[in-house]
Parts: structure tokens; sequence; C-alpha cells
């Protein structure tokens, strides 16, 4: 099969990767971008561990195919800390135990960056749906969605 | 394995005559949260993916001088929930597309996917059956419009026919006093299919319904268009004689299947339940307008 030839932006650097027509986005992160920090959990966007966003929207990196993130903007995990500075988030996950295993955690900051984007002051149950699409079987969830309220409060002050 | 070629058309042109010629090994990608999962089960296996994003008519919103909508058939349940107006036109129509999967999923999933999918639980159908929408296609031999309600043939399965595109919603002017609502019900808060779902638009003046529409989902093989229902909305004031009768117009369209989710009597039970709820969302709104 023939490689395909994708040029793109992957947190904020211009990219050039080559991949099978039919490799998904998180196969071209994890295998010639070697950005493992998108996790392949389910490979049918039920599980959201692979979220990543594209042009500024939070997406599933398994249902979407490498070839379309020619001329795009993506974001992945490896982009949300600043050098050795933590996100807040990132932060606050770490100061709240809002993790076990960590599979899910690249996921959840992802998702949950993108709904502080748009919602600096969620509810509880604004976080609660807006995350229903990342699952983690460690936490029982708790204490992710303390994090993120947490870390909306904190950001706002600022 | 066969060999995958992806295209990516700037123009619909280019977009029908590619798929045309490809034939049935050619799938059309919008969102992608349908195709990529077949694919990945090993479901489907095509030869050529044609993907829509590229053609501005498909991912585009517009809001025409008569206050009537066309919405690209790829425009993402993101993109229509971030439009300034939609929702407040179309409060049903948005809650119904936008209960399409995770957010994850509302940033690539489409209506025009949802419907071409062929599901007879697709959530955003039988809201677009209730709202009156129209769409455009465009095949080999130019383009047609269709009812949304006449698309689906069955589970899977749509009456477009070889190489026609799916291109555009068409929502019709409100008059004043009108307004819609979607419920589905699931065991469930999120991320699940329905096991009934109504979809209800509402034209209301001085109390009294001047124009209804109901749209049914996931209680036969395809989403169903159910005019007795309307017929005993019209001319009433969604009094309780007349949302029994709506709802047994409901009950009686139902044709389901017994499966996991919920049984025959069960399906048809919560059509007429889900009819008078639906109804008494859409009513609220459409007097708050007023």
């Amino acid at each position: 099969m023939a490689k395909v030839h994708v040029t793109t932006t992957i947190n904020g650097e211009p990219m050039e990767f080559l991949c099978e027509p039919n490799d998904t986005m998180l196969d071209a992160l994890r295998g010639p971008l070697a950005l493992t920090g998108s996790k392949e959990g389910c490979a049918s966007g039920d599980c959201g561990a692979c979220s990543i966003t594209l042009d500024d929207r939070l997406v599933c990196s398994c249902l979407m195919l490498a070839v379309e993130s020619e001329g795009h903007e993506i974001r992945t995990i490896e982009g949300m800390a600043q050098g050795d500075k933590l996100h807040p988030l990132q932060q606050k996950f770490l100061e709240m135990a809002a993790l076990q295993c960590g599979i899910c955690t690249s996921g959840m900051l992802m998702a949950s960056d993108a709904l502080l984007k748009r919602s600096p002051d969620p509810t509880e149950e604004e976080v609660r749906f807006w995350l229903a699409g990342n699952l983690c079987r460690c936490t029982g969830y708790d204490k992710i969605v303390r994090a993120v309220m947490d870390t909306a409060a904190e950001m706002r002050a600022q | 394995m066969t060999e995958l070629r992806y295209l990516a058309p700037g123009t619909l042109d280019e977009a029908v005559g590619a798929f045309a010629k490809a034939g049935s090994a050619a799938r059309i990608l919008a969102g992608g949260t349908d195709l990529l999962v077949q694919m990945r089960s090993g479901v489907l296996k095509p030869g050529v993916i044609v993907d829509i994003k590229k053609i501005p008519e498909m991912t585009t919103i517009e809001q025409a001088a008569d206050g009537g909508f066309r919405i690209g058939a790829a425009v993402s349940g993101m993109a229509l929930h971030d439009h300034k107006t939609f929702g407040k036109v179309w409060p049903g129509v948005l809650e119904a597309v936008n209960l399409i999967g995770s957010k994850q999923v509302q940033g690539r999933a489409s209506a025009g996917g949802n419907l071409c999918n062929g599901s007879p639980a697709g959530d955003s159908v039988p809201a677009m059956v209730a709202a009156g929408a129209i769409v455009t296609v465009q095949g080999p031999n130019g383009r047609r419009e269709l009812k949304v309600e006449d698309v689906p043939a069955g589970p899977g399965r749509t009456n477009l026919k070889p190489g026609e595109i799916l291109v555009s919603f068409a929502l019709p002017p409100r008059p004043a006093g009108s307004s819609d609502a979607y419920l589905r019900m699931i065991p469930r808060t999120e991320m699940d299919i329905a096991v009934v779902g109504v979809g209800v638009s509402l034209t209301i003046k001085d109390g009294t319904v001047t124009a209804a529409r109901v749209g049914l989902g996931a209680v036969a093989p395809t989403v169903l268009l159910v005019e007795d229902a309307a017929k005993a909305l019209i001319g009433s004031k969604l009094d309780d004689a007349a949302l029994a009768k709506a709802a047994a117009a409901c009950s009686a369209a139902c044709r389901p299947i017994d499966d996991k989710r919920g049984t025959i009597a069960y399906r048809t039970k919560v059509a007429g339940v889900l009819l008078k709820r639906t109804a008494a969302i859409a009513a609220k709104r459409a007097t708050q307008k007023n």
C-alpha cells in the first residue's frame, strides 16, 4: 500500500509524516510521530483515552484518519505543560490524586482543558456530562471531577 | 487486503464523480464516527474514501433572510451547538444532534452521517422529521430533494441512489409561536442508544396548536413520521384528551424489535409517554417565545 505524505501542525510545530490511508490519527501519533501520551483504550470512540484537539475541537484520535490532519492543527497531551511547568489541571490532578493507573489521564486532561476553555465556571453537572466520554475504571470519577472544579476556581482567581 | 484510496475533493462535482466512479467500494467520510468504527471492526472494507469536509457547502450553516436554515451534511454537532442562532430557533433539533455520542464524538459527528448511517435509533432523525427538514442530495444525474423521512429505507439502508451524496438539510422558516423538542429514553444518563426517541415540533397561536409534526425513532425499521399523532395535536389546546390521543397514535405506529434495550411492550408504551413529555417541552418553549 502506498504511504501518504501528510503535513500538519502538532502542538504548534509544523510536522510531516508518512502513513497508510487507513491509519487513524492515533496510529500516527503513537507510531511515526512517537507521541505516545495519547492512549488507545477501546479504539471505537467510547473511552476517550485518545482525546486530542483538531482545530481546537475535542475529538477522539481513534475516530479520525491520520490523512485528515493535512493542513489542520492538532494538539495533544504533550503540548499541555509549558516546558517543566505543568498546566494547572495537571498540577491539580497530581495534588488531588485524581488518577490511579493513569491510562485515562491524558484524555481526561485534554477533555477537561477543552471544557474550561469554553466554560471557565462549570457546574459539577456540566463537568460530569462533559467527561461522559472519558472512561476511568480506577477513580470512580469523584476525584477527577473535584480536581477539574478546583482547577477552574483557581484559574478564575488568577 | 485491497488498497484503500483517500480522496478529499474541494468541490461537490468532483466528489460526486469520484464517488460514482468507485461504485459500491466507496464510502463517504463526514465525521467518521460510524465509518471508522465499521472499518476497524471489519464490517466494512472500503476501496475508496471520499472525505467531503473540504467542500464548503458541506460544512457551513446558513440562515436565509426568511429565517430558514441550511445545514451542510458534514456540519458537526459541536459546530451546530456553537452557532449563534440555530439553537434558539430549533432547540429540539439541536438537543437531538447533541445527544449523539460524547463531546469528542460531537466534535466530528454530523446529522448527515447520522441520517445516512440508517440506524432506526439515530437521535437526530426524529427531530429532523418533526422539523420538516428537506434534504438535498446530488448524484451523477444532478440534484434532487427528498423529505428527510423518505431517506431511511431500513436498518443501515437509505433511499439514496448509487453515487448520490447527501449535501444539506433545509429547515423551514418558523412562524411566531413555534418551537420543538426531542426526548429519548435510555437506561442511563449519557452515551447510550435510544430505546425510544420522540421529536415534536409545534406552532401555537393563542393557546391552540395550529401546526404539529411528530417524529418517532427506535421503534420500527426506520424513523417514522406519525401523522395521526400530529392530527390529534392540531386544533387542540394540548389538553389531556388530545395528548392521550396523540400518545395512542405513537404507540399504534410502533413496530419495534425485542432486544436487550427494551421489549416490544415497553417500547410501545414508552413511545406514548415520551410523546406527552416531549410535546409539553415543545409547547413551553413555543409559548415562552411569544
